[in-house]
């Protein structure tokens, strides 16, 4: 889902700007929420008419939804003037250049999905373990998969002005990834993707800060990858290398156990 | 009053009606099972009693009253694929999470929910996997790990979607004991079961489903070949000692 509407933000962030001719923040998270909600809908709209099943869906929408945004970005080259930069900062990203008011804003933002993390945890846990259950418990679904879609869609927006549109879904994607193979705790998952995604921010900000004008989405996702490959390897609850080393003590336990002293020796005490 | 009472109760699963004209009722502290071949409906009764399905006709009320107003009496154990098993969740806290009624929205669980939680663990013989992550346990654990969290609701009419299937022997020693206790404490226990062998064994009473009752009734009258056979249809190969097997021709 991650995946699907941070694409399907683009054509609003697009249209947001052919319409307003400015950069300015609040005009294009307006565009793009509502660009993503759309999608959203439209999702679950698709689900619940069709046979079609989820996966086809959130595909169906993100290749259209962004397919559409590509195809408007040439009347964008052509009908605005210097206000260019300002939406390639939205589709690539550049950290640099919010400004104090947007600082604000997207912490405020933050915040507010922070507060709904927070307030409703065990109730996050829930609906994401076992919905069954939770139904049975008079959790409405409903009302979670709101909020979900809601606080999904502000974190697409908060995220776009540092990685733009198009790397928005790595980011949503890769830090929880990489958490994951150090705890089985989601307390403790949570906390460690936020880190990995702080860490990889300003990373990769200052890394692109090294060049004139580079854009800060790509080195952040690059951060990311990077920190993802160490936890593939050495993370301590799934990672490859602990993995390979618990093998190879399991082996060393059993051929102990079958060529011991008493085993060998066999025949009569 | 009985605990359970369903009148003409319909149902659909996509296209196919799948359950037509259910008409049955439960008394107090009977440990029944609900036996059918596969595609009978028994998954589908559970949910569309539990309102997890819609129902296209009939009556269902619980204690006397519609189930929202007696939701808390009620507990349910359901069957073990609907779960997100890649979620980070130890067994400790999926316990706590039958807690969550009693707790409330939003509030916090306190040491006393973890130590009833714990209690409710070691009640089933899990309490040493508390903080094992519920994805490395096996079939049999886990569903011990549900039953404790289904246990610690502390209801008074538990509903079981195939508790005892894919578990070792030992789990389902477990698991009928738990039942049997709960019985004898005047709880009703209604259990959809897979395995006829071992019907006369665990339950007072059977519920033959096949997209209608069947049958309903105490074990020792109601569970018969010609039962199993009207109900199966002879697709079942029954047997058991001393019985033989009885074969029907495909019809």
């Amino acid at each position: 889902m991650s995946d699907s509407l941070s694409h399907a933000a683009l054509p609003g962030v697009v249209i947001a700007f052919l319409l307003f001719q400015v950069k300015d923040l609040l005009i294009l998270i307006i565009g793009a929420s509502f660009s993503a909600l759309l999608g959203a809908h439209f999702i679950i709209l698709i689900k619940s008419t069709t046979r079609i099943t989820s996966d086809t869906a959130m595909g169906l929408i993100l290749a259209v939804f962004f397919g559409g945004g590509v195809m408007l970005l040439p009347i964008v080259n052509r009908t605005s003037s210097g206000n260019q930069a300002g939406l390639d900062t939205f589709i690539y990203g550049q950290a640099a250049s919010m400004i104090g008011s947007d600082v604000f804003l997207t912490s405020v933002l933050a915040g507010f999905v922070i507060l709904i993390v927070m307030i409703f945890f065990k109730e996050w846990k829930l609906y994401l373990f076992d919905p069954d259950f939770a139904k049975g418990l008079n959790l409405s679904l409903n009302v979670m998969n709101m909020i979900y879609i809601l606080v999904l869609v502000l974190t697409i927006v908060i995220g776009i002005q540092a990685v733009g549109v198009i790397l928005m879904s790595a980011l949503l994607i890769i830090p929880p990834v990489s958490a994951r193979h150090w705890t089985h705790s989601f307390r403790m998952m949570l906390w460690l993707s936020g880190g990995i995604g702080g860490v990889s921010g300003a990373v990769g900000t200052t890394i692109s800060a090294l060049g004139t004008s580079w854009p800060t989405g790509p080195f952040i996702v690059l951060t990311s990858g990077f920190i993802f490959l160490i936890s593939l390897f050495f993370g301590t609850k799934k990672g490859l290398i602990v993995e390979c080393l618990i093998h190879r003590k399991n082996k060393k336990e059993v051929q102990k156990q079958l060529f011991s002293p008493s085993v060998v020796k066999g025949g009569n005490p | 009053m009985n605990v359970l009472e369903v009148e003409k109760l319909s149902a659909a699963y996509r296209k196919n009606i799948v359950l037509e004209d259910i008409s049955f009722s439960i008394s107090q502290g009977a440990l029944t099972c609900i036996v059918g071949p596969n595609g009978a409906g028994k998954s589908t009764l559970i949910k569309v009693l539990l309102a997890l399905h819609p129902k296209l006709s009939g009556k269902v009320s619980f204690f006397g009253s519609d189930l929202k107003s007696v939701k808390e009496r009620i507990g349910y154990v359901p069957q073990r694929g609907s779960v997100d098993w890649d979620f980070p969740t130890d067994a400790l806290d999926v316990v706590m999470m039958g807690l969550y009624g009693q707790i409330g929205w939003i509030k916090w669980p306190n040491k006393s929910h973890k130590e009833k939680a714990l209690e409710a663990l070691d009640k089933v013989g899990m309490a040493s996997y508390a903080s094992r992550q519920i994805s490395e346990l096996s079939g049999g654990q886990q569903q011990r790990v549900f039953l404790a969290r289904a246990l610690i609701q502390n209801a008074d009419l538990y509903f079981m979607d195939e508790p005892l299937a894919g578990v070792d022997a030992a789990t389902e020693r477990a698991i009928m004991t738990i039942l049997r206790e709960l019985k004898n404490k005047g709880k009703t226990v209604l259990v959809v079961h897979h395995d006829l062998q071992t019907v006369e064994d665990y339950f007072d009473q059977v519920l033959f489903l096949n997209k209608t009752v069947v049958a309903h009734g105490d074990v020792t009258s109601t569970f018969t070949s010609k039962n199993i056979q009207k109900t199966y249809g002879g697709s079942v190969r029954w047997l058991k000692e001393g019985v033989g097997i009885v074969h029907s021709p495909i019809q």
